[in-house]
């Protein structure tokens, strides 16, 4: 659920459980990203420093 | 046929005898399957659940193999946020069997739900005043940090390795392992307490009634203490069991009785808390709910002071005491005892929490509602058993769980004897 759907309500039980949620799915998200981001920059430089070798 | 797969310096079976058991399980599995799509299909008219019994057999297997499979978050802690660095060598079939505990409770949760193709309204029209959807919301994440702690495992395969992408991932994944195991950690505090505090909180059924602090019922902390206290015991139970069953030492005796003393510890401060928990309930709440602690375990032919004996004395003191004294501990035989009467007596808790307070009469007039799961809750409850069993011999096949095996069982000095 999110603050701009309908059932939506303002109040400390909405903030906390939605934010925890959003909380750790964001940081799986972003640790997610970066670890395939990084791996996909690695593989290239690997492929990019075998085809010079060559 | 498939050594290519196999990691470097280990043995396994011939090919025959892997795909033997997993036809023998795979056909347990198939019975679990079918009686799934029974109920899919036919609605949950097929269990033998009732108007005493919403909560049933299922509720409870996902109790227990939460609290068992949280071997997987408490090793993560010790290893990842404290440092123990020990554990390194156990802590890949831990989160192998963190990963079959909590997709199992999955599969059962979306048995019971009744309509699976419904299951995403818990996270779109949250109740916010439920501790089940808090539980929902962390069992669901959590299962995600677990499938992320699982992967780099997978690509570590001898064949997967060798793709540049997939052993990079791998290797960045390791690096930041510490962030997932933190946020597993955190995320396990909260949906194993409020399992405990749904029970805790139904002021209506004074046999699971506590009282607590804010919002938490003591049952929350409980929870939460007897997963990280008995979790790491089911991890060294299965380890146990694979070491018997392939006839190999898998990890060194140092890493297990650190798990175990650690265990040990836990196991110990919960059971204390948990009999000052019980002596409260029974001298305080309950009385003022107009129950004596007799009611609870008399006039009926299932449940009776011998249950409150086996949770908390065989299932808890007794194990807790051999864990606790090194000398026991390094006893193969009564460490055997000790881990087994420990997940006993945790299943016997989750048990207790779940079926026997749907059991225990609450009104004047009421009776003691004993149940029988039906066929189709028992084969759906053997499923995930028979999953966990394909998924552990093809993991252990496949995939380098176990770092020590290699030396631990060198192959030069196995074909010379």
């Amino acid at each position: 659920m999110f603050p701009f759907s309908f059932e939506w309500v303002w109040d400390m039980g909405h903030m906390v459980f939605m934010g925890g949620l959003w909380y750790a799915l964001t940081i799986i998200g972003i640790g997610m990203t970066y670890c395939i981001v990084k791996a996909a920059m690695d593989a290239s430089k690997d492929t990019a420093s075998h085809s010079s070798g060559h | 046929m498939d050594s290519a797969l196999i990691p470097k310096g280990v043995q396994r079976c011939p090919l025959w005898q892997f795909l033997l058991i997993l036809a023998v399980a795979g056909a347990v599995l198939l019975w679990g399957v079918y009686a799934m799509f029974l109920c899919w299909i036919k609605g949950l008219n097929q269990t033998n659940m009732n108007d005493y019994y919403g909560f049933a057999l299922w509720i409870w297997a996902d109790l227990a193999v939460i609290a068992l499979g949280g071997g997987a978050f408490f090793s993560g802690f010790l290893k990842y946020v404290l440092g123990r660095d020990e554990l390194k060598n156990i802590i890949n079939y831990a989160v192998l069997l963190g990963f079959i505990c909590y997709s199992s409770a999955l599969l059962i949760l979306a048995i019971d739900i009744g309509q699976p193709l419904r299951g995403w309204f818990i996270f779109w029209h949250a109740n916010v005043h439920s501790m089940l959807t808090e539980v929902a919301f962390c069992l669901s994440c959590y299962f995600a940090v677990l499938s992320i702690e699982y992967l780099p495992l997978i690509l570590e395969n001898r064949q997967l390795a060798k793709v540049p992408f997939f052993h990079h991932l791998s290797h960045n994944m390791h690096k930041v392992m510490a962030v997932f195991a933190a946020t597993g950690a955190f995320l396990s505090f909260f949906h194993q307490g409020s399992l405990g505090g749904v029970a805790g909180v139904l002021y209506g059924r004074p046999f699971a009634y506590r009282e607590g602090v804010l919002v938490w019922p003591w049952t929350f902390f409980l929870f939460t203490w007897s997963a990280a206290a008995y979790g790491p015991c089911f991890t060294i139970f299965i380890t146990r069991l694979t070491e018997y069953f392939t006839r190999k030492k898998l990890v060194k005796d140092n890493v297990i009785d650190l798990l175990a003393k650690i265990s040990g510890w836990m196991m110990g401060t919960y059971i204390i808390a948990k009999i000052i928990d019980t002596i409260y309930w029974a001298t305080v709440t309950a009385p003022a709910a107009g129950f004596r602690l007799m009611d609870f375990y008399s006039g009926n032919s299932f449940y009776g002071i011998w249950i409150l004996l086996l949770e908390l004395i065989l299932g808890g003191v007794a194990p807790a005491a051999l864990l606790l004294v090194p000398r026991w501990r390094a006893n193969p035989r009564l460490l055997w005892v000790a881990i087994s009467l420990a997940v006993v007596g945790v299943c016997v808790n989750r048990w207790v929490m779940v079926l026997q307070v749907m059991a225990v009469p609450v009104m004047p007039f009421d009776q003691w509602a004993l149940y029988l799961p039906s066929w189709q809750e028992v084969a759906t409850t053997i499923l995930p058993v028979a999953y966990g069993v394909i998924l552990v011999a093809i993991s252990y096949r496949y995939l380098p769980i176990f770092p020590q095996e290699a030396e631990l069982n060198p192959i030069e000095e196995t074909v010379k004897a």
